[in-house]
């Protein structure tokens, strides 16, 4: 049995829907692998059931060696699993230096009283997660964006926040969810780029949700296809591309009857 | 000379001015004069606590009137003497120990803080299983329910009765010291990383909870703090008006406390500031259009009340036309001025 992060027959129902079934997948240490599927095939259900903000009908989550299954979400977070979402939800009306410190907040050790007390112990505090913080979007070249309001930033830029902000709450393994949409070709070659160096450069694991099959495949090491909430098939890209049931759940067919 | 220095020299000035002022007023100010001092003081008090759960958490909670009360009750039966707890509970005698106990006043603000914050505790749990509407009316309900209890519970509260002839222990100095340590404290709080965390769930909660952020623990967090000073003012008014019963803290007080924080800008320390001022201030020099007036040709006789829908009147108008209050979500500051100032000096 693998450690790091496994899926276990995730099964989850929506009253008659069930919107996933049996999903299982176990993923290794710096893997980048890919989630694809038509639209609701359950690719973000399935995210939503690792982050905890829903409880799957039957299965189990298991990361490093612990059973996590329906722990609250932030709970998962401070155990090293981040995510970003698929409709952007930055916290529009702070700046942008404030939307990744928020990240940082697990991380406090200061309790509550001494915040509003001003004690020193505390400011220290405030002062290394700012600078860890600036840190972080010097990396993904956002420093000079630091205090522009969050909702201000053209759709790109917001895009590239979300993961700084996932990426701020420290995860060993970052969930994307479609972080390629709405983007135009040249910001997704760039954001390609980006994964793979973060990835490179923090030893991340990615497991990414992605309809844009140039990125997907020229980015992912191992891809799965959900189709239904079934999966359908799982491999390297080029075994993906070639799979007869992908072409046709991709193509359309009424296989459905 | 760094900002940092600057801005604490400022403070420190600004704090010997309105001792000063006070100082003053304690002295030779009237007796009207002082009493909208202190009003002023206590309507900040609330106003800023208030506003850290609707303002900077975003939850509409409707119940801080059940905090004052609490905070005013505890705070007196404290301070009352032995004897005049035994004079004044006629119908029922005050229960034991309570009927024994008498504390210094400042001791007795702290326990009014205490036990506010004691029944916020007990009610948080029922309270933030829900969110929206749904949490503005079990708030509201829980301040009903504080109101109809000091009725009913004769034997602790006097019932409709009420508690008289306290000692008017609140003087400015012990209002205004109350406020500036809850104005400090509060934006403290607010500019800390538990006070980022509190903005961000009014943001986005999903997203907040994704990024580590309990909801929970930070909304429990606030709604504590805010019903501790707003149990402690509610000694102080209760200390200074010398006389309370149950229909003295009702739903009415709460929406005097909306108004005041949606027109200074829900979300603003210093619009709180600001707009309790005001209010306090408005709330008597508005007195006049309850009196009688003689127009020359027609005489308006006096409408108790007209206060009241004029506050309700400046409210819609602000909900209409400028939603984001006095200060929006902004915050007056010394680098602010002097910013501002600098840009003065060049133009
Ligand atoms: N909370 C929910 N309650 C009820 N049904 C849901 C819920 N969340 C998702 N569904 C349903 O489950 C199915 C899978 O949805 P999901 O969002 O996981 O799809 P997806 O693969 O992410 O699609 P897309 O590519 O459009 O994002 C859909 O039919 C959706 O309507
Ligand atoms: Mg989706």
């Amino acid at each position: 049995m693998n450690d790091f992060f496994q899926l276990d027959n995730l099964v989850m129902q929506f009253g008659g829907l069930t919107a996933v079934k049996d999903f299982s997948i176990i993923i290794e240490p710096g893997e980048l692998v890919g989630l694809i599927g038509p639209n609701g095939a359950g690719k973000t259900t399935v995210f939503n059931m690792i982050t905890g903000f829903l409880t799957p009908t039957s299965g189990r989550v298991l990361w490093q060696g612990r059973d996590i299954t329906g722990w609250p979400p932030h709970a998962v977070t401070a155990q090293g699993i981040a995510r970003t979402f698929q409709n952007i939800r930055l916290f529009t009306d702070m700046t942008v230096l404030e939307n990744v410190m928020v990240s940082f907040h697990h991380t406090i050790r200061s309790r509550f009283w001494k915040a509003m007390l001003g004690l020193p112990s505390h400011k220290r505090e405030e002062k290394r997660i700012e600078k860890e913080a600036r840190a972080f979007l010097e990396e993904l070249h956002l420093g000079h964006l630091a205090d522009e309001k969050a909702g201000s930033l053209p759709y790109g830029q917001q895009r590239r926040l979300e993961i700084a902000r996932a990426l701020a709450a420290r995860p060993k393994l970052l969930l994307l969810d479609e972080p390629a949409a709405g983007m135009n070709p040249q910001e997704t070659m760039e954001l390609a780029k980006l994964v793979r160096e973060i990835r490179d450069r923090r030893r991340l694991t990615v497991f990414l949700i992605e309809h844009d099959m140039k990125f997907v495949m020229g980015l992912c090491e191992r891809i799965k296809v959900l189709d239904y909430g079934i999966t359908i098939a799982e491999g390297s890209p080029s075994e993906i591309q070639r799979h007869p049931d992908v072409i046709k759940a991709y193509l359309g067919e009424p296989k459905h009857a | 000379m760094d900002t940092s220095t600057r801005n604490a020299l400022c403070t420190i000035l600004l704090l010997a001015v309105l001792a000063a002022v006070l100082y003053v007023f304690q002295k030779h100010g009237t007796e009207y004069q002082i009493r909208i001092l202190n009003n002023m003081a206590i309507f900040i008090t609330l106003a800023v606590s208030y506003n850290l759960v609707n303002g900077f958490c975003g939850i509409l909670h409707l119940g801080p009137n059940a905090f004052i009360t609490i905070g005013a009750y505890t705070s007196a039966l404290l301070t009352m003497s032995p004897a005049e707890k035994q004079l004044s509970f006629i119908i029922e005698p005050l229960i034991w120990p309570l009927s024994v106990i008498q504390v210094p006043f400042a001791v007795s603000l702290i326990a009014g803080g205490i036990a506010a914050t004691f029944f916020a505790f007990l009610i948080s749990f029922p309270v933030f299983r829900v969110r929206g509407d749904y949490l503005a009316i079990v708030t509201l309900g829980f301040g009903e329910v504080v109101r109809v209890l000091c009725n009913a519970m004769q034997s602790l509260t006097n019932g409709p009765l009420g508690l008289k002839g306290l000692t008017p222990y609140t003087t400015l100095w012990w209002s205004w010291g109350v406020a500036v340590f809850t104005v400090v404290v509060i934006t403290k709080l607010v500019n800390s990383s538990y006070g980022r965390a509190m903005k961000a769930i009014r943001e986005d909660e999903t997203a907040a909870k994704a990024m580590g952020v309990d909801p929970f623990k930070h909304l429990l967090l606030a709604f504590l703090v805010s019903a501790f000073f707003s149990g402690v003012a509610g000694g102080l008014l209760a200390h200074l008006i010398t006389t309370i019963s149950p229909t003295l803290f009702t739903f009415f007080l709460t929406f005097n406390l909306l108004i005041i924080i949606v027109v200074g800008g829900l979300g603003s320390t210093s619009g709180a500031v600001i707009a309790a001022a005001l209010f306090a201030w408005g709330g008597e020099a508005l007195r006049v259009v309850e009196s009688p007036m003689n127009l020359g040709f027609i005489t308006i006789p006096g409408i108790p009340g007209m206060r009241m829908v004029l506050f309700s009147i400046i409210l819609m108008v602000v909900i209409l036309f400028a939603r984001r209050g006095i200060m929006g979500r902004s915050e007056l500051s010394w680098d602010r001025l002097f910013t501002a100032l600098r840009l003065q000096t060049k133009a």
